[in-house]
């Protein structure tokens, strides 16, 4: 099995560490990992503030790169989201029948990471060690675009010495929302104290999802508010191992 | 508090009409109490039924039918109300709607008329108009009496009071009804409601309401409530003027059948709704004898020509996007400056105003998805903000001011770096380098100037790691290389 990592823009400047992980994790599971360089980003946030353009030429660069690859996994549920739901409406209006056909070839081919393993790979016990109590955050994309249903959960309960913990409204919004964080700064900021409020309530180690986006957004906020858990991509926590554990910040 | 102001003209943007709602923590507590209570209703009567998915692509189905022709169905209505007796009229816009129910009334001499709660009235700001001619209007719902005595707007359209509290229902009650020992025991409440409301009901003989449905195979109205409020003022007066927007119209008197399930399971978490009234034209003898309908199409036939848009339009107005969205929870429905709150509003009120006005609403969003989720007519939400967040920055990108507003500078020069991987690793690297002096020992950013500040007023930001993905996939490879 070959897959190429679409690692995303932040991802990759921000947080290296879950596209190592990926790496990681993948090789375990016998996956021959391939990185194209030339990748950048997704257009999610040109798209989503309103920059129909802009994202569209990311879309096609995006196809483009790879047309020929035979599975793209992506540790971004909101980026798939963009891609599933955004790509077909950006082609056909801005694009042409040439970049439609590539897109509808191509689309079959990306998969979120955990839909990689579950689905692809058909593993749901990755052989992980992790002896701390963790809570799961369902990103709104993964949650409701692309319908990740309990594909997290069975990853993490197979986790050696993971604790679990149930977190309360796991079907509301943290609050990022991208660009939104700052044009609606304000509004954001209550939403995230809400968000907090249950998440430290689970009295996890760690909070984890499958979007660094919700996670810096929390995570930042953990930060400024000295609270004793931390973010954590469960790529991370799916790759780390009794002999190479999670490298936790 | 400041008083809120619901119309997009002269209201501020958002962000900033979000900004007393967020220091107000009396009216937060209102607001995420009474939208928790709704949903949690909500969701259990959802659960019961086994066909609720089936139900809502029926309601959509059939919402979509409508819209594809609407001028057939509209036709129809107006023939068959006719027929039974009833004049139909048709507004272009909000002055014309509000021109023909002043002549209407003032062909009927009324110094007063009794409202049953209707959007579109709010819509076309029809009460302060009846009150510059001289007519009083007076709401009949009970949440809406509880507004207009406090001199406030409703910040929901099923629950418009949701805001305000008992004890704060009691002294708006005591103050302007003069009971100076009222309780805000809820019964006690209710019986001062219930006298105030008899003398206008058994006196002012004019009536306006709006409608949840037009039915074109019988040319007949219906309003359901919870009250009986809407009953009275659809069975006592002499004359009842309906107004309503043109999309309200369905096909045939059975399709009220899935309508109505899911119209009362989605607004207030009840398998039915209280009061059900239907009323097809006048009838000799019993209820209202003259009967006036007026269609208003107030930017709606625009909507109409807009494929993406047009699912707008499907809304039957049952406010399940606004409680379930984690953005109107946190403001209620005043920050949105707007008659139509919550995320229907956001993408509703800047096409009916044609985008002249309301441009901050499409923002007012974090694309969660969760109005998408509960709409029993299945309006992707997200989709249409997306859509008109488009339209916004095509509207705006062309000004002058734009050219140095760091949003659009920012989205100008992250669409050229992302364009070339070379460019995008430079600007990794300039990042890296520019945020190192704002990166603390800790290896987080405490504080981030100019528009990043919005960002660090309650956050922190990690500061960007010593290598990038990319870096180290290289240099893993070339350490590969090595024997």
């Amino acid at each position: 099995m070959r897959a190429s990592l679409f690692i995303t823009c932040y991802n990759d400047t921000l947080f290296p560490e879950t596209g190592r992980a990926v790496v990681t994790l993948l090789e375990r599971l016998g996956v021959e990992v391939e990185f194209r360089p030339a990748q950048t980003c997704c257009g999610q946030m040109h798209a989503n503030t309103g920059f129909r353009g802009e994202a569209f030429s990311l879309a096609k660069q995006f196809v483009r790169l790879y047309a020929d690859a035979k599975a793209v996994v992506i540790p971004s549920s909101s980026c798939v989201a963009m891609i599933r739901d955004q790509y077909p409406a950006l082609i056909d209006e801005l694009g042409n029948q040439d970049l439609r056909r590539d897109f509808d070839a191509l689309l079959p081919r990306v998969h979120e990471f955990s839909e990689f393993v579950v689905d692809v790979l058909q593993v749901e016990n990755v052989g992980a060690y992790f002896p701390h109590r963790v809570t799961y955050h369902a990103s709104c994309h993964g949650l409701r675009a692309l319908e990740l249903g309990d594909r997290p959960f069975r990853l993490l309960k197979n986790v050696e010495g993971l604790d679990l913990a149930p977190l309360d409204h796991l079907d509301r919004c943290c609050g990022f929302g991208g660009t939104f964080s700052v044009k609606n700064a304000e509004v954001s900021s209550a939403m995230m104290t809400a968000k907090l409020q249950d998440v430290l309530a689970t009295r996890a180690e760690f909070c984890t999802a499958l979007d660094n986006s919700c996670l810096m957004h929390l995570g930042g906020a953990m930060h400024r508010e000295f609270a004793a858990m931390r973010t954590i991509h469960m790529a991370q926590i799916l790759a780390s191992t009794r002999e190479h554990p999670a490298e936790v910040l | 508090m400041i008083h809120p102001v619901l119309d997009p003209k002269l209201a501020p943007p958002f962000p900033k009409a979000a900004l007393p709602v967020l220091r107000n923590p009396q009216l937060r507590k209102n607001v995420a109490h009474a939208t928790d209570v709704i949903t949690s209703k909500r969701g259990r009567l959802v659960a019961e039924k086994d066909d609720w998915q089936a139900l809502r692509d029926a309601a959509s189905a059939l919402r979509a039918h409508v819209l594809e022709n609407l001028g057939t169905y509209l036709e129809q209505f107006e023939e068959r109300c006719t027929a039974a007796g009833g004049v139909v009229h048709w507004a272009a816009d909000a002055a014309e709607a509000r021109e023909i129910i002043l002549n209407i009334l003032r062909d009927e001499n009324a110094s007063e008329v009794i409202k049953i709660k209707t959007m579109t009235s709010a819509e076309i700001q029809l009460n302060p108009f009846l009150a510059q001619n001289g007519i009083e209007p007076h709401e009949t719902d009970l949440a809406e009496i509880i507004l207009q005595l406090g001199k406030d707007e409703p910040s929901h359209i099923v629950v418009p009071a949701l805001h305000v509290n008992r004890s704060q229902v009691r002294d708006i009650f005591a103050r302007t009804m003069h009971l100076p020992d009222l309780s805000d025991n809820p019964q006690e409440l209710t019986a001062a409601a219930r006298t105030y409301l008899r003398k206008k009901f058994l006196t002012v003989p004019t009536a306006i309401s709006g409608a949840n449905f037009l039915i074109a195979e019988t040319g007949g109205v219906s309003v359901v409530e919870s009250e009986g409020n809407g009953r009275m003022c659809l069975t006592l007066p002499r004359t009842m003027i309906t107004l309503a927007g043109i999309e309200k119209v369905i096909p045939r008197y059975r399709d009220l059948e899935i309508m109505l399930q899911v119209l009362a399971r989605s607004a207030t978490g009840e398998r039915m709704n209280p009061y059900t009234s239907l009323w097809t034209g006048v009838t000799k003898g019993d209820g209202p004898q003259r009967f006036h309908v007026v269609l208003l199409d107030n930017g709606r036939s625009d909507i109409l020509q807009r494929e993406r848009e047009r699912q707008t339009l499907k809304c039957i107005r049952c406010a399940a996007c606004m409680n379930a969205c984690p953005v109107y929870r946190q403001t209620g429905g005043h920050a949105y400056g707007s008659v139509y709150p919550g995320p229907i509003g956001a993408i509703l009120t800047p096409q009916l105003m044609k985008m002249e006005y309301a441009q901050s609403l499409p923002y007012a969003s974090s694309l969660c998805g969760a109005c998408y989720e509960v709409c029993p007519v299945k309006i992707n939400i997200p989709e249409v903000l997306i859509d008109l967040r488009a339209k916004v920055t095509d509207q705006e990108r062309n000004e002058e001011r734009r050219f140095f507003d760091p949003l659009y500078l920012g989205m100008r020069m992250a669409n050229k770096v992302f364009a070339s991987a070379g460019r995008f690793q430079a600007a990794q690297r300039m990042m890296r380098i520019g945020l190192k002096p704002l990166t603390g020992k800790d290896g987080w950013i405490r504080s981030l100037p100019a528009y990043g500040a919005r960002w660090t007023m309650t956050r922190d930001l990690r500061g960007v790691p010593q290598q990038s993905f990319r870096e180290w996939w290289t240099s893993r490879a070339n350490g590969k290389a090595k024997p």
